[in-house]
C-alpha cells in the first residue's frame, strides 16, 4: 500500500539507493513552506524504520549524521516499570525546527517516530513508546537543514517489546 | 461508526494544544502469542493533522509505538469553533479519519 500509493514503481534497491536524497527534497520543501499538503503526498520512510542500529536509521531518514547539542530537549522517565507504555517528550530551543524523530537503541527496530514540525508548529512533542529493555532513548532535532540530538538512558523493569 | 481517534484541541488564543488518543493494536512483529506464535506486524504508519487546508502536524510511526498511541503537540493559530482534520494509514492499508472541533 505505502509503496505504491505515490505511484512509485522503482526497484528495492533503487529506492534504497534514493531514500536519502528523497527524504533531504522532502524536508526541503518543507522548510521553503511551498508543499501545504505534504502530509498527504509524502512517502512512508519504510526503509528507515527497518535499521537495527540508530545511525543506520537517522542515515537513511536524513541522510547526514547528527551533532549533540543542549538545545534539545529529552523529557524521559528514569525507569520505566512498563516498558510497553513509555511516556517520552522532546522539545528545542531552535527557531526553524522542521523534524523531531524517537529512537531506542536496543530496541530490534530503533526507528520509532518521526514528527514532521512545519513553519507554525511549536517544536515539542510528547507521546508513548515501547522499550524492549534498559537502553538509550535518542531525540533527533532537525533544525535549518542540521542535526542536533539528545540522549538519555531509560531503565525498563519490564520489557515492552519481547516475547 | 464510532471513530477509532479521540482529540482534544485546545486554543489560548495564541496557541492551539492538541492531544489525541488512538485506538490500534500497534503490533511490533516482535511479540509472540500465549501459543509461542510471532503476532504479524500491524501499526500506523502516517498519522496527519490539517487545520484550515494545511498540515499543522504530521507522524511517521513504526512498530515501537505503544498501543492505543498518544501524542501531544500545539500549534500557533487556530481559532475557537473552527476544525481540524485528523487521519491515519495503518501498516494493512486501514485509514480513519475525524474532525474535532478547537475549544
Amino acid at each position: 500500500m505505502t509503496k505504491t500509493n505515490d505511484g512509485f514503481a522503482l526497484p528495492r534497491r533503487v529506492i534504497l539507493q534514493g531514500v536519502a536524497s528523497v527524504a533531504l527534497v522532502g524536508l526541503g520543501k518543507l522548510a521553503l513552506g511551498v508543499a501545504p499538503a505534504f502530509a498527504a503526498n509524502d512517502k512512508y520512510p519504510e526503509e528507515a524504520f527497518k535499521q537495527k542500529s540508530v545511525d543506520d536509521a537517522i542515515k537513511l531518514l536524513y541522510g547526514k549524521t547528527a551533532e549533540k547539542s543542549d538545545k534539545v530537549k529529552l523529557d524521559a522517565p528514569e525507569i520505566a516499570e512498563n516498558g510497553a507504555v513509555v511516556p517520552i517528550a522532546a522539545s528545542s530551543t531552535f527557531a526553524d525546527v522542521t523534524s523531531i524523530s524517537f529512537l531506542v537503541a536496543e530496541n530490534p527496530n530503533a526507528l520509532v517516530a518521526s514528527y514532521k514540525i512545519p513553519a507554525g508548529t511549536v517544536p515539542s512533542v510528547a507521546n508513548r513508546i515501547k522499550m524492549a529493555k534498559t537502553s538509550n532513548v535518542i531525540v533527533v532535532v532537525e533544525a535549518g537543514g542540521k542535526l542536533y540530538s539528545a540522549t538519555k538512558e531509560v531503565k525498563v523493569t519490564v520489557g515492552g517489546c519481547g516475547g | 461508526m464510532a471513530s477509532t481517534i479521540r482529540v482534544r484541541a485546545t486554543s489560548s488564543g495564541e496557541t492551539t494544544e492538541v492531544q489525541a488518543l488512538i485506538q490500534h493494536p500497534m503490533d511490533s512483529g516482535f511479540v509472540k502469542n500465549a501459543k509461542g506464535e510471532i503476532i504479524p506486524p500491524h501499526f500506523i504508519q502516517q498519522l496527519t493533522f490539517e487545520y484550515d487546508g494545511k498540515a499543522v502536524f504530521a507522524a511517521n510511526w513504526g512498530g515501537g509505538v505503544s498501543k492505543d498511541p498518544y501524542v501531544k503537540f500545539a500549534f500557533k493559530g487556530g481559532k475557537k469553533g473552527d476544525e481540524l482534520k485528523i487521519s491515519w494509514i495503518d501498516s494493512k492499508g486501514a485509514t480513519d479519519t475525524t474532525t474535532a472541533k478547537i475549544q
